[in-house]
């Protein structure tokens, strides 16, 4: 059979002169971008060039808003496959597989259907004709998975599998019914032109009864040849049909078949329909003549409609071994000898001849999407077919396919999530191709990037959990939105940047004297403990509140346990301490003569380090603080404190050093 | 494939290179005219330049993204022997309801004494490390301690590579067990030697040692590229020279435990292809490396794939259809011809052509009167689309297969 491959596609770019230029690319998301460009070494040239950038897409389907159904859809029954367990029966397996097959099927008549509605309605030409083409495609492909289904998926044997391909051609066939439905409704029927032509089109797909009630229409209308219409209508009654659900068995069929084939073939030596023209070529089709049958090409349209006619009415028990070769011979005898066949017609063949790998690799080149390849090929893997035809290569094929279908998913800004569970089910590479795509996934608002979050955290990839927050968190700080930068940062588990955004609320609480996204900071429970600074944040507006509270001495308690516990940065210890000044200043005693003292010994720490400190470093340090409060707070604190323990003999050095420096 | 879209990038000169964002929805050119753009897309799609301006006192060869992690922050690099950081800031807000984003330059980095030919940020787990490397030979890794302030850049390491330095690439695994990896190309023409080298950094000597040179490769190379890694064991790296190129670097298993020793690979050619009969200028991997483009001298862009077992083939080329470019008036009708993606899928030909699939090309435009063309709607659908003058009139084909679409559902299991 002729070998389906091409040279690459050529895609041309317009308004850039070939001759000239080097084109420069990148890739993106979906595209390429490419241009006109020269490598460093070579001289600059004068002249007009092109300053475009040319985005190039490499597949529209995906963003066809009429095949969106058909990806969601599939999408469903696709995971819903996946859920079918190992264990079961065979047969019952069996069932289930052919009834996934057909609900895939379903859904591309469904989507068929919607875009031949769409080309109907819409007016622009070239969308129409756009419409057209994925008609046209849809159709092929549900032709070729309808057969796949037959051959492989419900693997029919001899008896049932000419049933099965009867279907298959009446229903890729339906414009039979409407022309039958045509002529009936004439008034005459029997003097419709097509009336002929629907009663053979009717027995060239086995359709016996349906043939019988509209050859009756001619019986009334020449009395007659009532008789040999009466001959005629009990040889098509007659006809067996296999049914594979009784206790028949083939070769029971087969003998009771043959005496009827014998008995046609009687009829047609004895002349008996020799004075009706029609009635001799039904004769003839039912004896299966084929110079009759090819006479008939316009009615049967297709070599593989021929093929099933020819095995109806001469070999109707064949068996799958035998099919390629019937079905080679039919495409011969059909077939122009000028018309070379065409991707469908190979596809088709290739199914015949039982070769699954040709088939899926056909239908690569041939059709214009991975959906199809991708969800066949793992119904079939599914069914253990892949395997069985020897291909050693089996679950790579699958996986291969449904990982570049993904992919393309992935391009989409909503179809992604779809792309999500097929590389869920890719087990070598699907983890890791989901890794790559999904932290790409454009985080346009918090509540897409928590949806990403999500399917992240559900699959344990803590890198672009970590990677994801850290890119919000970092937004959210470019914006001053401290709060949202905070939880962010939090869920990233960012040490360091927690460190930093906490630094930033302290300042910010420096300047305005009050903290901002309260909320966060109040319920930050144990996350408080990922960065030394976020504790202190967390603490400090502890303290805050309990002041609010009027909880003076749990407030003090805490204060002075931030600086004695080295919670607090030292930077901040002056503010901490002039926090301290109004509990001291209350009328009843807070600070125990205890906690007095270590109040001291924490001023007079800190006063001991920045002393060694040059002058300009506290400078600084301070004037973060409340400039015109923390100049006196020193000698303030120290009054304050020596109120508070008047028993207590209480002295603080305040170095001469440090004296200067704040006079 | 089709092109979806024509950006008007309006520089005053030849572009050298343009760059994707992480996310994809920003883009930077660079150009001759020592400038660089900012393109945002917008929710329709299109691209806007919401910033432009001068970034160096010569050619501008290269711009390159740091990762979102680190805020919006490029780096490029000129033919004036620097190259530089520049960070995004929030800009006020009237700038931002005229979609205008202020720049500004963090720092310049001056090491070089020739002609900067290559910058590129390492994996971000590595933090925010920027290499460059230039016509002088030399490779430089320099790294922001503080990632919220860049202006400040410590240069970590020099590699003398002791040959003109054209091109550079960092190896993107995160794995452990492999340790930060560097190839770098060198397009030098006149020396005979081994034009790729690779570099590894080691843990105990805190410097980077050469491990391998690949000798085979001995003609000037235009640029090297990592693959990403998948999770592998081996490497991947696809060169630009006279062909195309791509090797696996197997690294080998350390004899003895000392780790002062560089990490031995073993060198395989995967695939080589001199379709573009002239010298390869770029190649570039896809987010999954399941596809390769390179570009070259004869004016193409090759798309290579490699099938489920390992076969590459070249899967589709984008070339310039030679249309000349002259004049406002010719500019004004390829943007109007290509303005959208539904008119540019429209000009194509029937089915399959509109869409090449990279693993196995399209099939040509279907022959009028050919099969798959004609599964076209049914006779009767054709007759209620308005007038006929549309697309359809096609002669009707000698054997037409009615496909008419049954919208009955399925028929039941056969009993």
């Amino acid at each position: 059979m002729e070998e389906v491959d091409v040279d690459p596609a050529v895609t041309p770019i317009p308004g850039i002169n070939v001759a000239r230029g080097r084109l420069g690319f990148v890739w993106g998301p979906g595209d390429i971008l490419v241009y006109e460009s020269f490598s460093p070494a070579a001289a600059p040239l004068g002249g007009p060039f092109c300053q475009d950038v040319y985005a190039v897409r490499k597949d529209e389907d995906i963003y066809s808003p009429v095949l969106r159904k058909l990806f969601n859809e599939s999408h469903h029954i696709f995971v819903g496959l996946q859920k079918i367990t190992f264990d079961l029966p065979s047969k019952t397996k069996k069932t289930q597989f052919v009834s996934i097959s057909k609900n895939y099927r379903s859904v591309i008549r469904a989507c068929m259907e919607e875009v031949q509605k769409l080309a109907v309605s819409t007016c622009e030409s070239s969308l129409a004709a756009q419409y057209g083409n994925q008609v046209s495609i849809l159709l092929a492909v549900e032709l070729i998975w309808n057969l796949c289904e037959v051959l492989f998926i419900d693997a029919a044997q001899a008896g049932s599998l000419l049933l099965h391909l009867l279907d298959w051609v009446r229903l890729h066939k339906a414009d039979v019914d409407e022309k039958a439905r045509e002529v009936l409704q004439y008034e005459s029927p029997a003097n419709h032109e097509a009336f002929w032509d629907v009663v053979i089109s009717f027995v060239l797909q086995g359709r016996m009864d349906e043939a019988r009630s509209v050859l009756d229409k001619q019986v009334s209308q020449q009395p007659a040849a009532r008789s040999i219409f009466k001959l005629m209508d009990s040889l098509l009654m007659k006809m067996p049909i296999y049914n594979p659900g009784s206790t028949q068995t083939l070769t029971e069929f087969d003998v009771k078949w043959r005496r009827w084939h014998e008995e046609c073939n009687r009829c047609l030596q004895d002349g008996s329909f020799a004075s009706n023209q029609h009635l001799l070529t039904i004769c003839k089709i039912l004896v299966c003549d084929v110079d009759t049958l090819l006479e008939h090409k316009e009615l049967l349209s297709t070599w593989y409609h021929f093929l099933v006619t020819r095995l109806l009415y001469s070999h109707p028990t064949v068996k799958p071994i035998d099919l390629h070769y019937y079905a080679q011979a039919s495409m011969d005898m059909f077939m122009d000898t000028h018309s070379a066949p065409e991707p469908l017609d190979s596809i088709l063949m290739a199914a015949f001849e039982f070769d699954l790998h040709q088939v899926i690799k056909d239908c690569s080149i041939a059709l214009n999407n991975w959906w199809f390849v991708a969800h066949i090929t793992d119904l079939l893997d599914h069914c253990k077919l892949l395997q069985s035809h020897n291909l050693h290569f089996g679950s790579n094929l699958r996986e291969f396919l449904l990982l570049e279908y993904a992919s393309g998913l992935f391009t989409h800004h909503s179809l992604w999530q779809l792309a999500v569970d097929y590389f869920d089910h890719c087990p070598e590479f699907g983890r890791v191709y989901l890794e790559l795509q999904i932290e790409r996934v454009p985080l346009d608002t918090e509540r897409k990037a928590l949806k990403v979050l999500r399917i992240c955290e559900q699959r344990q990839m803590t890198e672009q959990v970590r990677s994801i927050c850290k890119i919000m968190a970092v937004r959210a700080l470019r914006n001053n939105r401290l709060g949202s930068g905070l939880s962010w940062t939090i869920r990233a588990k960012d040490a360091a940047f927690a460190t930093l955004i906490s630094e930033r609320f302290l300042q910010d609480y420096c300047s305005k004297g009050s903290f901002s996204d309260l909320d966060l900071i109040d319920n930050l429970g144990p996350s408080m403990l990922l960065s030394d600074r976020l504790t202190f944040l967390g603490k400090y507006r502890e303290f805050h509140r309990l002041y609010g509270e009027n909880r003076f001495s749990e407030a003090a308690k805490l204060l002075l346990s931030l600086m004695t516990a080295k919670i607090a940065p030292q930077n901040f210890w002056m503010t901490l301490l002039t926090d301290a000044l109004p509990l001291l200043e209350q009328k009843e005693v807070i600070f125990s003569t205890e906690q007095t003292h270590e109040l001291m010994n924490c001023l007079e720490e800190l006063i001991s380090v920045k002393a060694v400190e040059n002058q300009d470093h506290l400078m600084q340090v301070t004037s973060v603080t409340n400039p015109t409060f923390c100049h006196c707070v020193p000698e303030h604190l120290t009054l304050c404190c020596s109120r508070g323990t008047a028993p207590v003999a209480c002295t603080v050095r305040v170095p001469d050093a440090y004296k200067g420096s704040i006079q | 494939m089709f092109v979806a879209r024509t950006i008007a990038a309006d520089h005053k000169d030849l572009i050298h290179d343009v760059s994707y964002d992480f996310h994809g929805r920003r883009m930077a050119t660079c150009s001759s005219d020592q400038s660089v753009k900012v393109w945002d897309k917008g929710e329709d799609g299109q691209w806007r330049c919401t910033a432009s301006w001068k970034t160096h006192s010569g050619s501008v060869w290269r711009v390159t993204w740091a990762h979102p992690e680190f805020g919006q922050v490029l780096a490029s690099c000129s033919f004036d022997r620097t190259a530089a950081v520049w960070e995004e800031i929030v800009g006020e807000s009237n700038d931002k309801q005229r979609g205008l984003s202020h720049w500004i330059k963090r720092t310049t980095l001056v090491d070089s004494r020739t002609s900067v030919t290559d910058v590129k940020f390492a994996p971000k787990h590595m933090g925010l490390v920027l290499s460059t490397c230039s016509a002088d030979g030399v490779v430089r890794i320099y790294e922001a301690p503080d990632v919220m302030n860049l202006s400040q850049w410590s240069l970590q390491h020099e590699i003398s590579c002791k040959i003109s330095c054209s091109c550079l690439s960092w190896n993107p695994s995160s794995s452990r067990a492999h340790p930060p990896m560097i190839a770098v190309g060198s397009d030098d023409s006149v020396t005979y030697c081994g034009k790729v080298q690779i570099y590894e950094y080691n843990e105990n000597t805190r410097k980077y040692a050469k491990v391998e040179t690949l000798m085979t490769v001995t003609d000037p190379v235009h640029d090297v590229a990592f693959s990403p890694n998948l999770g592998r064991s081996f490497h991947v790296l696809a060169i630009a020279t006279k062909d195309v190129r791509i090797f696996k670097l197997v690294p080998l298993r350390r004899e003895s435990s000392s780790t002062s020793v560089p990490t031995k690979l073993e060198v395989q050619v995967m695939a080589q292809f001199d379709h573009h009969s002239s010298q390869v200028w770029r190649v570039s991997w896809n987010i999954t490396s399941t596809l390769l483009a390179s570009s070259g001298d004869d004016g193409c862009v090759r798309l290579w794939k490699a099938n489920y077992m390992d076969n590459w083939k070249c899967t589709g080329i984008l070339r310039g259809d030679g249309s000349p470019v002259n004049g406002a008036a010719a500019h004004g009708t390829v943007v109007g011809a290509a303005g959208t993606a539904v008119s540019a899928a429209a000009q194509q030909p029937l089915v399959g052509a509109s869409a090449g699939r990279y693993f196995f090309p399209h099939l040509e435009a279907p022959r009028p009167g050919s099969r798959l063309g004609l599964l076209l709607p049914p006779p009767a659908l054709i007759e209620q689309t308005c007038d006929s003058e549309s697309g359809y009139t096609q002669p009707a084909p000698p054997r037409r297969r009615h496909f008419k679409a049954n919208t009955a559902t399925l028929p039941p299991e056969h009993e």
